[in-house]
Formats: C-alpha cells, sequence, structure tokens
C-alpha cells in the first residue's frame, strides 16, 4: 500500500500529537486474521473430507477406489436412490402446499395472518426430529390414527416424507411470500383495466413472477430433505438413506474412508442447489424495479374465505402435530394411560446425564451466538467497507459464502476428519465445547454473513470517507456508529445463530465428547434407548426455549428500537 | 501566477478496468480559491475530485497539497474536510455529536469542543439545533450540519461533492449563495463538483470544465459561457445553435446561402468546413440600421413560451433549410409584437459568434 517514503511528514506531524497505528496495517493485518479463521474453521475441513474420500483406512492415495465400492455396494447405492425419490416426493408435496398458503397469506385479505405465519414457521424451532416423534405417536405402533395408514408402517419413507414435509413447510414457505410479495402492483391494474379474466391474470402475472421463488423453494426443500439426519435416523426404520449411512460408516463402523465418500455424494445436490439459488437470486433481482408499488389485495368473501378454511387447515396441521408431541411428553404411558405426570422431564431415567445436555445446549448456543455474532459481523464489515488488501477481502467474502452450499453433516464430517487428526495440534478440541461452537459457527456463516452484508450495504458508503477526512480510524467509526445503526441486524444474526445451535442435530452429532453431548443429540439418544417420551420432552424444551428467545428478540425490536431510539424513526 | 498554488496535479490518470476514467490531468488551484468541476455524469469529475481526497487512489500521476507531495498519502494524512450529496451525517450521533466528531480525537477538552461546535453552528445558520438528530432537521439543514462538521477541523481544502444536488430548487439558491459567502469569509480554499451549470456559473471562481476523463476547458465562469474553446464546452454550458457552415475568408463563414462575420476566433482557412455556434441570447431586433453586420431576414417559425422569455425557430430567407434558435425577452415580445409566421429582420453580432473546425464533433 501507501510507501513508507511519502508518509514521512504525516508520521512528523503525527509524533508531536502522540503514536497512532497505522490504519492501512492495521486494516490489512485483520483481513489476514479473518481470512486465516475462515480457512481453519471451513475450508480445511472440508479439504479433509475431499481428500480422506481418495484413501483407504491407513491414508494412502487410492484414487477412486472408494467410490467404486461404493457405487458397487448395493446397499450403499440403494440408500442413494431412496434418498432421491423420497426428497423428490417431499418436495413435490411441500411446494404446493406452502404455495398456496403463502399466497392466502400475501394475495388475499384473510383474517389473523400474523397468527397463521406464526403458526406455519413452528417447525423451525423445533429440531427436525421432532416432527417424527409425533408421527411416530400418531401414526406409530401405538398411535391413534395408524389404521389411516391401512396397514402400512410409519417406520420408513411414508413416516419419512410426512415428518419431512412438515420439517420443510417453513423454509419453503419464508422463500415463497418473499416471492409473492415482489411483485407490481401496477401490473394487476394494467391487467384489470384490460379487463383481463381472473385465471389469465393467475397464469401469465402471478405465477411467472413467483417463477424463480418456486424453484429456489423447490431446491431449498430438496436439499434440505436429502440432507436432513434426524428425521431419518428417528422414524426411517430399516430404510436407509445417505445421511443415515454416513452415521453408520463413521460411528457405527469406524470406516472413515467411505463415511467421506457418502459426505461427498450429500455434497453434490447442495452444491448444485448452491449455484441455481444463485443464478435464480440475480434474475429475482431485476425483476422488480424500484418504482413498483406493492400489490394491495382487495377484501372478496369468497376467495377469502377458502383461503382461511385452508389456512385453518394446514396451519391448524402443523400446530397439532408438534402440540402431540409435547401433549405425549406429559402422558404417563402412551395411550394406555393418558393421565398427564412429569416423569419424562426427570431426564436420569432414560439419559445417563440428565438435564446435562440441556446446560451444554444453552452453553454452546450462547458461546456460539456471541463469538459468532462477532465474528460474522466485523468478518462482513471488513469484507464490505474497507479497501485495502482486495484479494483477501475477496477470498473471505468466497469462503464465507461457502457453508451455504455444505449441509451440515458434511461439515460436520470434515471437522471429524480435521479435528481428529493426529497430525493436527487443534485435536485437543475435538469433543469439547469448544470444537461445538465452532463447527456452528461455521455451519451458519452464511445466511448471517448475507444478514450483516445486507445491513452493512444499506450504511452510506460515505460514512468511512467523512471519518478519513476527519482524521478518525475505522475501528472508532466502526463501534461509535456502524455498530449501533446494525444493532437490529446483530440481534438478527445473535437469534439466528443460538436457534439453529439449539436444534441442530446433524453436524455436531460426531463431534460432542462425554461432558458435551446436546439437548438434540440427547433426543436420538433417548429414542434409540426406546425413550421416546422423554426425547418428546427435550424437544419440547428446546423448542420452548427457542420460541421464548425469539419473543423476547421481538418484544426488544418493539420496545428498545422503534419506541426508545428516536434517531431511528423515518 | 509567481503565487505558489495551494494545489497542483500533474499528469494525474485512472482507469477502471478498460475504462479510463482519468486521462493525463494537469491541473494548479491557488491558496482561497472556489474551484467548480462541471461535466456531464461520468466525465471523471467526481472521480477526480476522490483522487485529490485519496479515497480513490490515482493509478498514475502526483498531487501536492501546500507544497507538500500527497500522491500515495491515505485519506487521514491530507489536510481537507469533505460534504457529500448524501451528506453521509452519522444517524446515532446528535447534531453537535456529528460536528464534534472529529475534534474529539484530537484530545481537546470537553469544553473546548464545546465551544467550537457552538461556533461552527452559529456559522452555518443553526444555532440551539445541537441537540437533535440528523432524521429530525430538513435536507437543507443537514447539508449545513454536514458543512459544520467539514470546517471543524479548519482544513486547508474543502471539498464538496454535488452537496445541493439532492435538495430542492430553492434551498439550493438559497445555500448556494450562503456556502460562496461563508468560504469567502473563511478564505479556505474549495473545489465543488457539480453537474449544474447555474450553479458553477454562480459559485465559482474558475470552472473546471470536463469530458470523457480529460479537462476541456479551464476559466472563469464568463470565459467558458462567452468564449467557449471547443464544441463540447459550448453546447455543455449554456444553450447553443450548432451550424455547418465554410470558411469564406479570413473572419467570415457562410452558412447556406448566409455570409456572417466572425471576430476573435483567429485566421480562418477559406474552403475549410467549419462549425458555426451561435448563443439564442445573442440574437438583436432592436436599432438594426443598414450597416449593421450579420443581418439577415428570417421568418419566426415556432414560439415555445418559456416563462420570463420565449424561444423562438428563425429561418433565415436566404437560407430555409436552416434552423436558428433564438430568446426573445417577455418585454420585447410585448413591444415589437412578435408573432409566429412574420418575417423580421434580425442581426448576431460578429463577436458573440464561435467558430470550431467541423471534425471536432459537439
Amino acid at each position: 500500500m501507501a510507501g513508507s517514503a511519502v508518509r514521512v511528514p504525516a508520521a512528523r506531524l503525527e509524533a508531536a500529537r502522540g503514536w497512532r497505528p497505522d490504519e492501512a496495517q492495521v486494516a490489512t493485518a485483520l483481513i489476514a486474521l479473518l481470512g486465516a479463521t475462515l480457512v481453519v474453521i471451513i475450508a480445511l475441513p472440508l479439504w479433509s473430507l475431499l481428500s480422506k474420500s481418495f484413501q483407504d483406512g491407513a491414508g494412502a492415495f487410492v484414487g477412486l477406489r472408494n467410490y467404486l465400492i461404493y457405487f458397487s455396494t448395493p446397499t450403499l447405492f440403494a440408500s442413494l436412490l431412496n434418498s432421491v425419490w423420497v426428497a423428490a416426493l417431499s418436495t413435490a408435496i411441500v411446494v404446493p402446499l406452502a404455495f398456496v398458503y403463502a399466497y392466502g397469506l400475501t394475495r388475499s385479505c384473510m383474517p389473523a395472518k400474523g397468527a397463521f405465519y406464526a403458526a406455519a414457521l413452528l417447525p423451525i424451532f423445533a429440531p427436525s426430529l421432532l416432527s417424527a416423534l409425533s408421527l411416530i405417536y400418531i401414526f406409530g405402533n401405538q398411535g391413534f390414527l395408524r389404521h389411516w395408514l391401512l396397514g402400512a408402517s410409519v417406520y420408513g419413507p411414508i413416516g419419512i416424507v410426512m415428518a419431512e414435509v412438515l420439517y420443510c413447510f417453513p423454509h419453503a414457505l419464508l422463500i415463497l411470500v418473499t416471492a409473492l410479495s415482489l411483485s407490481d402492483g401496477r401490473l394487476y391494474e394494467a391487467a384489470d383495466a384490460l379487463g383481463t379474466a381472473r385465471r389469465r391474470v393467475f397464469w401469465t402475472i402471478t405465477l411467472p413472477g413467483a417463477r424463480y421463488g418456486l424453484i429456489s423453494a423447490t431446491i431449498v426443500a430438496f436439499t434440505l430433505v436429502v440432507t436432513d439426519f434426524g428425521i431419518p435416523k428417528v422414524i426411517g426404520g430399516q430404510f436407509g438413506v445417505l445421511a443415515t449411512d454416513a452415521y453408520k460408516q463413521v460411528v457405527g463402523q469406524q470406516n472413515f474412508p467411505m463415511g467421506a465418500v457418502v459426505g461427498m455424494i450429500l455434497l453434490l445436490p447442495a452444491v448444485l442447489a448452491f449455484f441455481v439459488d444463485r443464478f435464480v437470486q440475480r434474475r429475482q433481482v431485476a425483476l422488480l424495479s424500484s418504482r413498483a408499488v406493492p400489490y394491495q389485495p382487495k377484501p372478496e368473501r369468497g376467495r377469502d374465505l377458502a383461503f382461511l378454511g385452508y389456512a385453518i387447515s394446514v396451519g391448524g396441521l402443523i400446530v397439532a402435530t408438534y402440540g402431540v408431541a409435547v401433549w405425549a411428553s406429559f402422558v404417563t404411558y402412551w395411550p394406555y394411560n393418558l393421565s398427564l405426570t412429569l416423569k419424562n422431564y426427570v431426564f436420569e431415567n432414560a439419559e445417563p446425564g440428565g438435564w446435562e445436555p440441556y446446560r451444554n445446549s444453552l452453553a454452546m448456543a450462547a458461546l456460539a451466538a456471541a463469538i459468532g455474532t462477532a465474528l460474522v459481523f466485523t468478518g462482513a464489515y471488513l469484507v464490505e467497507k474497507l479497501k485495502v488488501f482486495p484479494a483477501g477481502r475477496a477470498f473471505a467474502q468466497f469462503l464465507a459464502m461457502l457453508p451455504m452450499a455444505v449441509p451440515g453433516l458434511v461439515l460436520g464430517l470434515g471437522y471429524v476428519f480435521f479435528f481428529n487428526a493426529a497430525w493436527n495440534p487443534l485435536n485437543v478440541f475435538y469433543g469439547t465445547l469448544t470444537v461445538l461452537v465452532i463447527n456452528t459457527i461455521a455451519h451458519f456463516y452464511t445466511v448471517a454473513h448475507i444478514t450483516a452484508t445486507t445491513a452493512l450495504k444499506q450504511i452510506d458508503p460515505e460514512f468511512e470517507s467523512v471519518s478519513a477526512s476527519l482524521k478518525v480510524p475505522f475501528w472508532r467509526t466502526f463501534s461509535r456508529v456502524t455498530v449501533p445503526i446494525c444493532m437490529p441486524a446483530i440481534l438478527d444474526i445473535a437469534v439466528y445463530m443460538f436457534v439453529n445451535a439449539l436444534t441442530t442435530v446433524s453436524a455436531v452429532i460426531f463431534l460432542y465428547g462425554s461432558g458435551t453431548k446436546l439437548a438434540a443429540i440427547a433426543i436420538v439418544h433417548m429414542d434409540e434407548a426406546g425413550f421416546i417420551a422423554s426425547a418428546a420432552g427435550m424437544g419440547a424444551v428446546i423448542m420452548l426455549t427457542a420460541i421464548a428467545v425469539k419473543l423476547a428478540h421481538i418484544a426488544l425490536n418493539r420496545f428498545v428500537f422503534e419506541r426508545l431510539q428516536a434517531w431511528r424513526k423515518r | 501566477m509567481t503565487e505558489q498554488p495551494f494545489l497542483k496535479i500533474e499528469r494525474l490518470s485512472k482507469r477502471f478496468g478498460a475504462f479510463t476514467a482519468l486521462k493525463d490531468i494537469d491541473l494548479e488551484v491557488r491558496r482561497g480559491e472556489f474551484v467548480c468541476f462541471l461535466g456531464p455524469s461520468g466525465c471523471g469529475k467526481t472521480t477526480l475530485l476522490r483522487a485529490i481526497a485519496g479515497l480513490d487512489p490515482q493509478d498514475e500521476g502526483r498531487i501536492e497539497i501546500a507544497g507538500r507531495d500527497v500522491s500515495r498519502a491515505p485519506p487521514a494524512d491530507r489536510d481537507f474536510g469533505i460534504v457529500f450529496q448524501s451528506y453521509a451525517l452519522f444517524p446515532n450521533l446528535t447534531v453537535a455529536q456529528n460536528v464534534g466528531y472529529g475534534l474529539v480525537n484530537r484530545r481537546k477538552g470537553a469544553a473546548e469542543i464545546k465551544r467550537r461546535v457552538d461556533e461552527l453552528l452559529a456559522l452555518v445558520g443553526m444555532p440551539e439545533q445541537g441537540r437533535k438528530y440528523p432524521i429530525q432537521l430538513s435536507g437543507g439543514q443537514q447539508q449545513r450540519v454536514a458543512l459544520a462538521r467539514a470546517l471543524a477541523t479548519s482544513p486547508g481544502l474543502l471539498l464538496l461533492d454535488e452537496p445541493l444536488s439532492a435538495l430542492d430548487a430553492k434551498v439550493r439558491v438559497r445555500l448556494r449563495d450562503e456556502i460562496r459567502a461563508l468560504q469567502q469569509r473563511l478564505g479556505v480554499t474549495t473545489i465543488m463538483v457539480t453537474h449544474d451549470q447555474e450553479e458553477a456559473l454562480t459559485m465559482a471562481d474558475r470552472i473546471v470544465v470536463m469530458n470523457q476523463g480529460a479537462i476541456e476547458q479551464v476559466g472563469t465562469p464568463s470565459d467558458i459561457y462567452r468564449a467557449p474553446e471547443t464544441p463540447f464546452v459550448a453546447d455543455f454550458v449554456g444553450h447553443m445553435t450548432f451550424l455547418d457552415a465554410v470558411a469564406t475568408g479570413p473572419g467570415t463563414v457562410r452558412v447556406g446561402s448566409l455570409e456572417l462575420a466572425v471576430t476573435g476566433n483567429g485566421a480562418l482557412t477559406p474552403g475549410e468546413p467549419m462549425r458555426l455556434a451561435m448563443r439564442p441570447e445573442d440574437v438583436r431586433t432592436r436599432g438594426i440600421a443598414a450597416d449593421t453586420p450579420n443581418r439577415f431576414d428570417a421568418r419566426i417559425a415556432r414560439i415555445a413560451f418559456l416563462g420570463s422569455f420565449c424561444r423562438a425557430q428563425l429561418s433565415p430567407t436566404a437560407s430555409p433549410g436552416t434552423t436558428i434558435s433564438a430568446d426573445f425577452s417577455t418585454n420585447a415580445m410585448r413591444d415589437l409584437g412578435i408573432v409566429e409566421g412574420e418575417t423580421r429582420t434580425v442581426a448576431f453580432p460578429p463577436d458573440s459568434l464561435r467558430v470550431f473546425p467541423a471534425r471536432e464533433s459537439a
């Protein structure tokens, strides 16, 4: 950067005023540090996974042999096909369901939209496997509705698809609501003025407008199902899928190379989805000009009632399913003795650690939220607002976007191979809370990074220029101006990290140690040991904790940011 | 110019990929001068300002401020204050905190800072407003605060990047006069970027007209307006009619069959194709005698009412295919009874006409 020769007069000027660190050097060092951090927590674990898939058990390079074994072993290859058709079927069901729900929320005047939106988002606050536990209570061997399956078993593809539909519903809904809100009301007025028929308006304006949202939702749902571990583990029975195979290979058979191969295969749909989604996002932005006027639905009794009925059935179904799990966790002996009890919450009966996994989860989530938010936001600031070291910033940006394309299970495998390796001095962290926290931050890095970047982009880019002209170093403007302005986004990131850290199973299932078992993992173990009610209870505790955090977040936004900080008012 | 220039720019160049934003800029600004960079969007005027500030450093060339080479110095090591079109006020800080932002860092006592902030707020005409937040102020007030903040550290150079563009027309005119008066009172060397020629003509001591990354002309406002050196400047500043012409003598050109005298353009080579430029307001309609130079009859083809004056399209009888714009004051319209369709004798004084070689396109 700046040559030292020409700075001499300035340096002399500063000497009179006291020592001041060189901004450009500090900035370069911080960017380098960010890049190095991301390499350790993201790039190296993935590299370990990739290289492990080309090695034998002793670590010698064997080329594609592991892949050949994989594809010539019928049971393994069958899991791949199972994963694909189960994911395709779940996606085909959940996307239309969510589309109609989103359409009702955005394009009708049905009442209580907020409540129905909240009801549909419920699954986000629970570990994915809680929906599977519920379905076991409803359709399982002791289920009160098992005759609805006409003799078929819920343990297997039927249960997986039902549970995945519940679990993916809010994820698809969020995308579709956004897509349907991004429509130009003027187009509809123009169509109206031309006397266009309802049906034609839908096919020529609404659907093309939501096209990219539909593609996005399809991809997200498919990827979620293929890479989900919790649901097939709980309700899959003997039905093998990729995610459970990876677990069996690594945890059950200690066959690390084969686990790596499964991980690489799991990476495929996610990477593909990542690139299609990037392409779609770019197109979607261009769709709406800044002069567009948002569409405002007008009341229409018949239509509004129809959507209300639909929302009651679908939203009600979601709440009811999760409600059953909560209810069952208080039941003495399902389904024969329905009297209520708290004994299932005495986790010591089902799980050696008792409530310890829950405390571990809280500690892990709190640490991930605090450290992760600080790292992600500072990192996004360095990448977005500083001008030095462009190559370093581009590299950090690339690594920050990478976890989006990496399913939790795959990242978890990478962490096993990297942090458990004998040659790695960091292996002292294996099995500790530290590695769980780092892994969780890396797992959810991208969405948090995008949230931070979006908030930073909305800030006047000249703040840094003004500060420089006033000889105020960037770190002072960062703490005095940027952070206070972005506080709502920073809280969003913290809550996102916290909730996901509580509910995630897939990445951390390989990484916990004897004293650091997490609540979501305890659910898997209690379910395996047959203590389904306690498993459901632990799931309910996680869900209620996550919802409580979210409510506190909403309250904070309403009362602190909107009422007490006058300078935010528009 | 015997005095050492305050700002000296030599052979400055900057590229963005394949696009050349600045090519070979040379410029000197005197101490206490108010200079405007004027040009269409994308001409490089903001790029040049940001290079002077060190915000987007140049690829090549040298910048000297107050005799010190700052070509590679970071912004904080240059001595300037800057005001942006967006104001860039910190929304979470009060007006007083904004103005004092650069003072806090300089080891000054709270009382001293407060005194300086009050003084600055009074200077920009906003006393007693220090406790408000930017969001509670109008656009014009926000821009005054931004100005006070830029002046707080008493910089040697004040940079203004389109400071008035985001304001209403009336506020703009008032603030324009205030900024100019303030600049003259403080004597601070000032560079303002603008695409508004009226702003540049009324505020600047000198105007730097830029186009496609290069300087077209540097001069006083009346130089720029009266004696544009290039067709671009002639066209960009004020309104101008361009006609194809042929030089017929050292001081005459022919347009169609119309022979016109031009003075003050240097010697012309007979037979050379030229572009003749004439300002609409230079048309004469009164006191035209038989010996008045450049008199000709023209039909008044169309009149557009523009408020304080009317713009007519003239079609010379001797060259009916040509159209010349001519402005008549509302007074003249009334006194002379100018109406569409009539034929009238008009004249363009020879010293008001400019000619340019034909190959330079405007």
